[in-house]
């Protein structure tokens, strides 16, 4: 519980880091919201009609006057409002995230059912030829990149089948679930695939080295039986490293698949993010970073307290 | 487990297949439509980007409008003419011309939409087109009189733009223009969700008659492959494309039409004569004369283009073979070079921005190894969008490969650069008293013969003088299923046409 108290303690530092860095960065990148919504035309702007657009789209003020009412505004629970889209930047975001939280949790879910089980059935087959072919279908799956293999999909449908889901229009999972599923399915399966490959090579070695440990020798010449040596004795302890990619691959994935939601259209973070850095629409990006900076946090904060249940040996925050 | 493993992968792709469906439309008077860049705001007064212009063009109407032939017809005025003098343009507007608030278009809205955009602080992007009005008369509802400060032709061309549209007074009045889009053109915007998708409603009220869909959806598909692979479903009626790799695989497709139109805009390399040592006349001819225009379009565009000289108006433009240097000439760019100093050769960068145009990369590549063949060692820096407009506006560069828009007039295309008193001068960084004059003379001259002559000229100076190096024009796609009508495709790259399209069942 303390453990758990101080790491959320830290939790405003990190923001307050992440804060200062998004709102440098993003404005150490040549160009401005005049230049993205005029383009080479803002050369024709005459230093008062400059001003005029600098004060509405608020750029006018220095820096560290700017900073100072962005964070004073997220103390009030206000994060400002995007010029993209005319609205408060929280509101935004929350549209867009269910979107990503589910491709990210569907894609997970795919990786891990496809992939623990072929990197068990690797490391008990150590060596032999069906071990050689998972390996290399998972080194295909973690060498091929997704816009490869998003457009491939999508080809192969559209082309062979004369079919593909409907694209342009997203349909949230609480209004029309099947449309949702048939809109996601395919994205996940994109992103589930490189993910899989992970899980299944780290969950091969990790089973491996299980496998080879003094306890797991012992169950063996007491009698367990193969099945019961594989997923009561040795399993519990090689998830431990599947569950730390997997904290780590789902935390990037809560920040927004940007190439896949971009071939497929998708609604979601990465997309948004991307376009509110093209159009350089400072207060979307510094809160659509912060917001994911903050999911991370909590990511982390989970697969942590996982470790501990999954092996009673660990106690967080003991040195 | 190897074969059930791949069992259970491939029932997982087959139900997906079979969930993904493409459902097609029912709704056979909506057109449904793609892009893969959406329009960046609703304030048409501010807008430049391309997909802005294409969307606002479709709410909002300017005075004036310019055909596929590029002549001026109406839109919200039925008739205009200017003085002998040239100093006073008078324009008669509809009288069944509406908002579609339902209020009449009058003259107190056109000199109102007038005096915003000549408001340094709107911003207007449009407002170094509209200098030459030194005031607006409105004797009647239906009648505009525009006082101009010197005889100036081009401005009736500048007026056909949708940067000139006219807006409700009122609506400037409650300071509603960008957020709230009443227009008087042939569709309302219903809902617009950016980066996503924009709903049109006919407007039943339009002047120019009905319209040939009860509306239009738009949706953003960022990917092009993806806009082909959802019209090769049935999903999406009308496309716009960019990139030639994705519309060349168009008329592959049965069912599919590629409308493809060359456009005014031009591919260019931009050299910056205020740096060494593009400051020498020869170095920059030398370039001319090694660069192979229609390799570069070959390679970088798949041949789909037409190299280009300065001017791109069809009925103004000049073959250009009998412009300076268009037949590659390499020998000649050795000997210019050396007569320079340079027969060394010398190192320089060029700047492109990354996909626009898709083909920035490989122009840069093509024009790298041509000016190889003359020891110019170029070291190609590909950037963002936003970061090379930066560069390109603070003229920060060697070297850029540019996709520059064109305009229907000569003047207005070219005055920000080729005048001295052009607000871009500092990117061309070239003027010389014979532009500077020429350009001057274009804009008074109401003969149309004559005007030809002296841009005729103009051109060929430019072309000589070589500041920059004119590579091609490119054609503007759209995409289409067969059973649509209507389109007209135009070089200004409007889809104001849509307004009469119609779905055949």
């Amino acid at each position: 519980m303390n453990y758990l108290m101080r790491r959320l303690a830290t939790f405003p530092l990190v923001l307050l880091g992440v804060s200062i860095l998004v709102f440098v960065a993003i404005r150490m990148v040549p160009g401005d919201s005049i230049t993205a919504m005029l383009g080479t035309e803002a050369g024709l702007l005459t230093p008062a009609q400059r001003d005029s657009l600098a004060a509405y789209f608020g750029i006018d003020q220095p820096w560290f006057v700017q900073y100072w009412r962005w964070i004073g505004g997220i103390l009030q629970g206000n994060f400002g409002v995007s010029v993209t889209y005319g609205r408060p930047v929280l509101d935004v975001i929350l549209e867009r995230f269910p979107l990503t939280l589910e491709l990210a949790l569907l894609s997970m879910v795919i990786a891990l059912a496809v992939g623990m089980p072929a990197g068990i059935y690797a490391a008990t087959h150590n060596e032999k030829r069906s071990d050689l072919g998972v390996r290399i279908v998972a080194m295909i799956g973690q060498s091929t990149p997704s816009f490869v293999l998003g457009l491939l999909i999508i080809y192969t449908l559209s082309a062979g089948f004369g079919v593909l889901p409907a694209m342009g229009e997203f349909a949230p999972l609480w209004q029309d679930p099947l449309r949702n599923l048939s809109q996601l399915i395919l994205p996940a399966i994109t992103l589930g695939f490189a993910f899989a490959a992970s899980v299944t090579r780290i969950s091969r070695s990790a089973m491996l080295d299980v496998l080879s440990d003094d306890y797991v020798r012992t169950a063996r010449s007491k009698g367990a039986s193969a099945r019961s040596v594989i997923w009561r004795h040795a399993l519990p302890n090689a998830l431990i490293p599947v569950v730390t990619l997997s904290g780590i691959e789902f935390g990037y994935l809560l920040g927004g698949a940007v190439i896949v939601e971009q071939i497929y259209a998708l609604p979601g973070l990465g997309r948004m993010v991307l376009d509110a850095i093209l159009q350089r629409d400072y207060a979307l990006v510094q809160g659509a970073v912060l917001f994911i900076a903050f999911n991370f946090m909590i990511v982390n904060l989970l697969v942590d307290l996982a470790y501990v249940a999954l092996d009673p040996r660990i106690r967080l925050g003991e040195s | 487990m190897a074969r059930h493993l791949t069992r259970t992968l491939l029932s997982g792709i087959t139900v997906a297949a079979m969930l993904g469906v493409a459902v097609v439309s029912a709704q056979a008077a909506t057109l449904h439509m793609a892009w893969s860049q959406d329009a960046t705001g609703l304030d048409p007064h501010k807008q430049t980007a391309f997909s802005s212009l294409r969307l606002l063009e479709l709410i909002y109407e300017p005075l004036v409008r310019v055909d596929a032939s590029l002549q001026i017809i109406p839109a919200i005025a039925t008739s205009w003419e200017f003085s002998k003098d040239g100093k006073e343009l008078t324009f008669k507007l509809d009288s069944k011309a509406k908002f579609q608030d339902g209020t009449a278009v009058t003259s107190a809205d056109v000199k109102a939409s007038f005096e915003r955009i000549l408001d340094e602080k709107t911003g207007a992007a449009a407002r170094a087109n509209f200098l030459s009005i030194a005031g607006i008369d409105t004797p009647d509802a239906a009648t505009v009189v525009f006082h101009l400060s010197q005889p100036d032709v081009p401005i009736l061309t500048a007026m056909s733009d949708v940067n000139a549209a006219i807006v409700p007074a009122s609506e400037i009045k409650a300071g509603s223009i960008g957020t709230k889009a009443v227009g008087s053109g042939p569709f309302k915007l219903d809902k617009w969700d950016p980066n996503a998708k924009e709903v049109l409603k006919a407007n039943k009220d339009w002047a120019g008659g009905a319209t040939g869909v009860d509306g239009i959806e738009i949706s953003v598909l960022p990917d092009e492959a993806a806009i082909l692979a959802a019209m090769r479903t049935k999903q999406i009626d009308f496309a716009l494309l960019n990139d030639p790799l994705v519309a060349t695989l168009v008329p592959k497709e049965a069912s599919l039409q590629l409308n493809r139109v060359p456009v005014l805009a031009y591919h260019v390399l931009q050299l910056n004569p205020s740096r060494k040592p593009m400051t020498e006349l020869k170095v920059r001819q030398a370039i001319s004369c090694a660069i192979d225009r229609q390799e570069v379009l070959d390679t970088a565009s798949l041949g789909e283009g037409k190299v280009t000289g300065p001017l791109t108006i069809p009925a103004l433009a000049t073959d250009p073979t009998q412009l300076f240097c268009y037949k590659r000439d390499v020998e000649k760019a050795k000997k210019l070079m050396a007569e320079a100093g340079f027969a060394d050769g010398f190192s320089a960068t060029v700047i492109g921005a990354t996909g626009e145009p898709p083909t920035a990369a490989a122009e840069a590549q093509v024009i790298q190894s041509q000016l190889a063949e003359i020891g110019v060692k170029l070291d190609i820096k590909m950037m963002e969008l936003n970061v090379y407009v930066d560069a390109w506006l603070k003229g920060d560069f060697d070297m850029a490969i540019a996709l520059n828009g064109g305009r229907a007039d000569p003047y207005t295309m070219y005055n920000r650069y080729w005048t001295k008193a052009g607000n871009l001068q500092k990117v061309a960084n070239y003027i010389d008293d014979t532009l500077d004059s020429q350009m001057q003379q274009g804009r008074a001259e109401t003969d149309p013969a004559k005007r030809k002559a002296i841009f005729a000229d103009f051109e060929k100076h430019l072309a000589e003088m070589s500041p920059w190096i004119w590579l091609y024009t490119s054609y503007s796609y759209t995409a289409q299923q067969k059973n649509i009508a209507g389109f007209v495709p135009t070089p200004t790259g409007t889809l104001f046409s849509l307004s009469k399209v119609t779905i055949q069942q």
